[in-house]
């Protein structure tokens, strides 16, 4: 279309804007902060210049350290768990949920629900004392505590997860599944394969860009999910399920270290640009659509 | 005739019990069961008494009640906290899916220097999530009053449910933050849309007189319903259930119902009847959601990011 060439930029300009006052700045903000140390309820005047202390600070802190290493505790369970489940059940499934539309829409369900909600929900239901997942399990007279043993709130994290997210590995891999060209199923069913080496060596394969995209995906909500687990647990207890986003939280919110907690945030940004960035090499989804 | 020439082909057989279909069927009974159960349980406690809820024993036949929604309405600022909701979570949605579609349509159809550079850009910083921008922006919001440069409405509620404010600085703020966290998916995904439509229809409609804005709002917009329900739902569900930039940016009459549901969990104790009830109520508008746009949304998913 040919037209003034300042009219493009005028038809860009709102979301442009909005993207640099509410991504751009904040991450602009990161970057400064880092060399500063300002708390909390100051004045700006007030902050003190630290030059790379805060980095230095980041990279030999334990509680950083440790809060990276439950994150990663946290995530291999979590997508190990969901791809799992997710991937057997889409394929166990598939012929049977393209009728029943009834069961997509129960799945759909706990994607749509509030984080806070989901993590109220599943506080209550551990409750050692009143909650029904103690009575069920028959433990009434010696409660499980779930949520205030280090190990058992990390298996109850996990748990509250996996019920919220196996849902969306199932979407994506049966959106995949519903995708492979019927021609090649069939031609392989009339040279005999059987239904285990159908999955294993022509359905899984052909599927290996769209697993690692949900894979990736979880992985990315991993390093950003603090809200569920902030309130089942609030990172306790000690820092059993402090992951990092949590941390960064809580270094805002409750030591009110802003220059510090601006440091951890821009670590945090650095991971995701990065798996955004292979994110975008596995599936562009300006690629297949324009010349970009 | 179909019916007996069928009779007569399969006739003979006897039917096989198909166990595969039926354990297939069980497996999703038994998942649908697991996937409702605790949004059940929320439900139930929501209509029990202290006493119901304290107990030991879970009961599934009690005596509903409706004092727990009667107390948050009544007793807490309900009515003005879910106002504030639905005007951040509706006005995130216009904004975002107006500023969306202007971009979408730019980059779609027009040619010009740094096109790739703002596309890459919004797709690179697209998993930038709220608790990042909820740190680096709260110390500059409350040190330099950004919150109090537009006071908005202060309106009281009839009978004493409360107070609450329209349009101040901190619905503002979120609104920008949860139309910047929204507008990368939005983008590309109105893009893939506007890219189905036949350019002719554009160059006819330019041939007869229209101009670009008339383009886009006469002729693209009304095309794009598919895309734009797919891009509200997701914009609305982040603006509506996001909890930690609405807990750092709200101010008493502002509160977003997470933010206000938070609130019932305390050092002293947890008042779970009236926690439920909120939240229950805060599921509701996305489960009506589900139920009426199950296929936008797992279309959604599964075009790629859904993310806030």
């Amino acid at each position: 279309m040919r037209t003034n060439r300042f009219v493009p930029y005028l038809f860009l300009l709102p979301a442009v804007a909005i993207l640099a006052l509410g991504l751009l700045v904040p991450l602009y903000n990161a970057v400064m902060l880092s060399f500063y140390d300002w708390s909390f309820g100051q004045a700006w005047s007030a902050r003190r210049f630290l030059g790379f202390d805060n980095f230095v600070r980041l990279v030999t802190d334990p509680g950083v350290w440790a809060s990276v290493r439950t994150t990663f505790v946290f995530g291999f369970w979590v997508v190990t768990l969901e791809m799992l489940i997710g991937v057997g059940l889409a394929l166990l499934l598939e012929k049977a949920v393209r009728g029943a539309s009834f069961i997509r829409t129960v799945f759909v369900m706990p994607l749509m629900i509030a984080p806070v909600v989901v993590g109220l929900i599943w506080r209550y239901m551990l409750d050692a004392r009143s909650g029904v997942v103690n009575y069920y399990l028959g433990q009434i007279g010696e409660a499980i505590p779930w949520l205030a043993d280090p190990t058992l709130a990390m298996v109850s994290i996990v748990v509250s997860d996996v019920w919220q997210w196996t849902p969306f590995v199932f979407m994506i891999v049966l959106a995949g599944l519903q995708g492979l060209p019927g021609d090649v199923i069939e031609a392989s069913y009339i040279d005999g394969a059987n239904w285990w080496r159908m999955i294993w060596h022509i359905k899984l394969p052909m599927m290996r860009n769209i697993l690692l995209i949900a894979l990736l995906m979880r992985v990315i909500d991993v390093f950003r999910a603090l809200e569920v687990i902030f309130i089942m647990t609030g990172g306790g207890p000690g820092r059993s399920t402090r992951v990092l986003s949590l941390h960064l939280f809580q270094t805002a919110y409750t030591s009110l270290d802003l220059g510090y907690a601006a440091t951890i945030a821009l670590l945090l940004s650095v991971i995701l640009i990065v798996f955004s960035v292979v994110l975008l090499v596995l599936s562009n989804p300006l690629k297949e659509k324009a010349d970009f | 005739m179909a019916g007996t020439l069928d009779h007569a082909v399969h006739g003979g057989h006897r039917r096989r019990v198909p166990w595969g279909e039926i354990s297939r069927y069980a497996a999703m009974i038994v998942l649908a069961l697991i996937t409702l159960a605790p949004i059940f349980v929320m439900f139930a406690t929501s209509l029990k008494t202290p006493v119901e809820i304290q107990s030991r024993i879970p009961r599934w036949i009690f005596m509903p009640t409706l004092s727990n929604y009667e107390a948050i309405v009544t007793q807490y600022r309900f009515v003005p906290y879910l106002i504030s909701s639905a005007v951040i979570g509706l006005g995130s949605t216009a904004i975002t899916l107006l500023t969306a579609g202007m971009a979408a349509f730019a980059l779609a159809r027009m040619r010009f220097p740094g096109r790739g550079l703002i596309a890459h850009t919004t797709l690179v910083i697209r998993m930038i999530p709220p608790a990042v921008l909820a740190v680096t922006v709260i110390g500059f919001w409350i040190a330099w009053g950004i919150g109090d440069l537009v006071p908005g409405w202060l309106y009281t509620l009839p009978q004493g449910l409360g107070r609450g404010k329209l349009l101040d600085g901190s619905q503002l703020g979120l609104m920008l933050f949860y139309t910047a966290l929204n507008l990368p998916f939005s983008i590309w995904l109105l893009f893939g849309f506007i890219r189905q439509i036949p350019v002719e229809l554009e160059e006819a409609a330019i041939v007869d007189g229209a101009n670009l804005l008339q383009v886009l709002f006469r002729v693209i917009f009304p095309l794009m319903g598919a895309g734009f329900a797919v891009s509200a739902i997701f914009t609305f569900r982040i603006a509506w259930n996001e909890f930690i930039l609405a807990l750092m940016l709200t101010n008493r009459f502002t509160k977003t119902l997470p933010v206000f549901a938070q609130e019932f969990m305390r050092d002293e104790g947890v008042l779970w009847g009236q926690l439920m009830a909120v939240g229950t109520l805060i599921v509701i508008p996305p489960m009506l959601l589900t139920f009426f746009a199950a296929k936008q949304i797992i279309q959604g998913v599964s075009a790629g990011a859904v993310k806030g």
